[in-house]
């Protein structure tokens, strides 16, 4: 089994969703609330080691509810191995997370601009500001109800 | 308290550098916050070039967001598609034949080399060392007539598809590719004796930017940024794809300071390296068969025209991936390629219909870009142009 789904399952047995092998991937399912410790544990676990976020990706699976996720996509140096951490949000009005942006610094930029498309918030961000979007642009361009040319 | 005992006014200055400025690598605009010339804050102002290109991809079939793909990082536009496809024939759980691979990697390391060079043109024009561009962009030159001759088009060639190549290469193209492979060792010592042992090249460099092993990881640094920092990672050799398993090459790691110096000799380097592979790609391309360019597979490849015009099964195959497309099976792939700049990832999630219902594309511009602030601090205004320089950063790789 890997590793980080072993750490996960002995450390946090209840928070552990699903594990999903597809393709060679694993992607591991993880209720929201404890995150930041997940995250923690698993940058600093001895046989995990994801000292390195590779991205953020923010998700939304409407009209599936809870409609929001968020995906992260980590690797470790030391095995050479990656996971994707996923999260889906209870909110379907109103998503929030914590910030992850203290476990890795690279989380900043990647959460600001999860909150420019996606309007998902990160609680804990030091910076929470829009990125690729003007500062006063109204809506959320990557949600699904977002028209592709535009409001 | 100045001289004559008065209290003076003093306060910083805020600098706005950008958005069109010929140092900051396409639209960039940075808020510098100065005290005298140095630098308290940097807050990089980015989305100029933003296209949306994630958010186009939903409303497209997998082959047509290949010519998006092309142009997230553009001065490596094969590499992107690259990528792409490996995810999408990840996704459907196929592999390309041989030749296709070789052909590929032959194709993505002469990019390798030619955003290199544009790098190191670039570079150095702005630190106030003209002559490099002018030799890096004659080889460069050689490269896009490679690509031209390959595909019909220099920047963005759109010569990979899901499943393989559009055609095979072109009578004439692996001797005029064996040509630039035999010259271009040569070629570079060009640079390096221009730049390497250069007094005011490396006053410039050295020192300037530098970042531990340790940080670089943490702000998710990956390719040759990492790689000056002395992380031992490269994809292509610990996590390989496309047959590079195959290929004979070293990671080089600079001088391991990990400051700008130490990143211009890791990409000086792996031109060299990036040579070898292409030398063995061109050998291992002459042992395989030609015209086995695309994999067999029905939902990816078109059968062959004598079968559609016999073969009713063919016809209808034809005809839905023409009319609809390739349609995946639902599930989720993450597929990440040692791209010039580094990391280049792409998570594709499809839901089983034609269109994907996310595409992710993680750019190793923008992560390295989010920690300008981080380099800048405390340095002087000249030296954020040099990090600005190191980072090899494409606008177009930053907003997508």
């Amino acid at each position: 089994m890997n590793k980080a789904v072993a750490l996960l399952q002995e450390k946090f047995p209840e928070e552990v969703v699903e594990v999903v092998e597809f393709r060679g991937d694993t992607a591991i399912e993880v209720k929201p609330d404890r995150l930041v410790s997940i995250c923690a544990a698993l940058k600093d676990g001895h046989d995990t080691g994801f000292k390195y976020l590779s991205m953020i990706a923010g998700m939304d699976y409407s009209p599936a509810s809870p409609r929001f996720g968020v995906v992260y996509n980590l690797y470790s140096h030391k095995h050479h191995d990656r996971i994707t951490l996923k999260t889906r949000l209870a909110d379907d009005l109103a998503p929030v997370i914590d910030s992850v942006a203290k476990v890795w610094s690279t989380a900043n930029w990647h959460e600001r601009e999860i909150y420019d498309m996606m309007g998902i918030r990160f609680n804990g961000h030091p910076d929470l500001r829009r990125i690729l979007m003007p500062a006063d642009w109204a809506g959320y361009p990557q949600r699904k109800d977002y028209p592709l040319r535009g409001q | 308290m100045n001289q004559a005992g008065t209290m003076q006014r003093t306060e910083t200055m805020l600098l706005n550098v950008g958005p069109s400025h010929p140092s900051t690598h396409g639209v960039l605009r940075v808020l510098v916050e100065l005290d005298g010339e140095l630098i308290l804050s940097a807050d990089p102002d980015i989305g100029y070039l933003h296209r949306g290109i994630e958010k186009m991809c939903e409303y497209r079939t997998y082959h047509k967001c290949l010519p998006l793909m092309n142009r997230v990082d553009y001065l490596a536009g094969e590499v992107n598609n690259f990528g792409f496809c490996l995810a999408v024939e990840k996704l459907l759980g196929v592999e390309v034949p041989k030749r296709a691979q070789y052909i590929r990697v032959l194709i993505v390391e002469l990019t390798r080399i030619a955003s290199h060079l544009f790098w190191l043109g670039t570079h150095g024009h702005d630190l106030g060392a003209m002559t490099p561009l002018f030799y890096a962009f004659r080889e460069r030159e050689t490269i896009m007539d490679l690509c031209e001759m390959a595909s019909g088009a220099r920047m963005f060639p759109l010569y990979f598809r899901i499943g393989g190549l559009a055609a095979d290469l072109p009578e004439g193209f692996i001797p005029a590719a064996w040509q630039f492979a035999k010259s271009f060792d040569k070629n570079w010592k060009d640079y390096d004796t221009l730049l390497t042992q250069n007094i005011i090249w490396k006053g410039r460099t050295m020192g300037v930017g530098a970042l531990s092993a340790a940080d670089a990881l943490d702000w998710g640094w990956s390719g040759p940024m990492a790689r000056g920092s002395g992380v031992d990672w490269d994809l292509r050799r610990d996590n390989p794809y496309s047959s590079y398993e195959e290929f004979e090459f070293e990671v080089p790691l600079g001088n391991s300071q990990g400051d700008t110096y130490s990143r211009y000799l890791v990409r000086m380097a792996e031109m060299l390296q990036s040579n070898r592979i292409i030398k063995q790609a061109l050998e291992k391309i002459a042992k395989t068969e030609p015209g086995d360019i695309k994999c067999a597979d029905p939902r990816v490849s078109l059968p062959p025209k004598e079968m559609v015009y016999s073969d009713i099964a063919s016809l209808i195959n034809h005809f839905k991936l023409i009319q609809e497309g390739i349609t995946p099976p639902a599930g989720e792939v993450y597929q990440a390629i040692e791209a010039p700049k580094g990391e280049m990832g792409f998570y594709i999630v499809s839901d089983g219909g034609p269109q994907p219902l996310r595409v992710k594309v993680r750019t190793p511009s923008f992560v390295v870009l989010g920690s300008l602030d981080k380099l800048c601090r405390g340095r002087l205004l000249s030296d954020m142009i040099a990090m600005i320089g190191t980072m090899d950063i494409v606008l177009a790789d930053v907003d997508r």
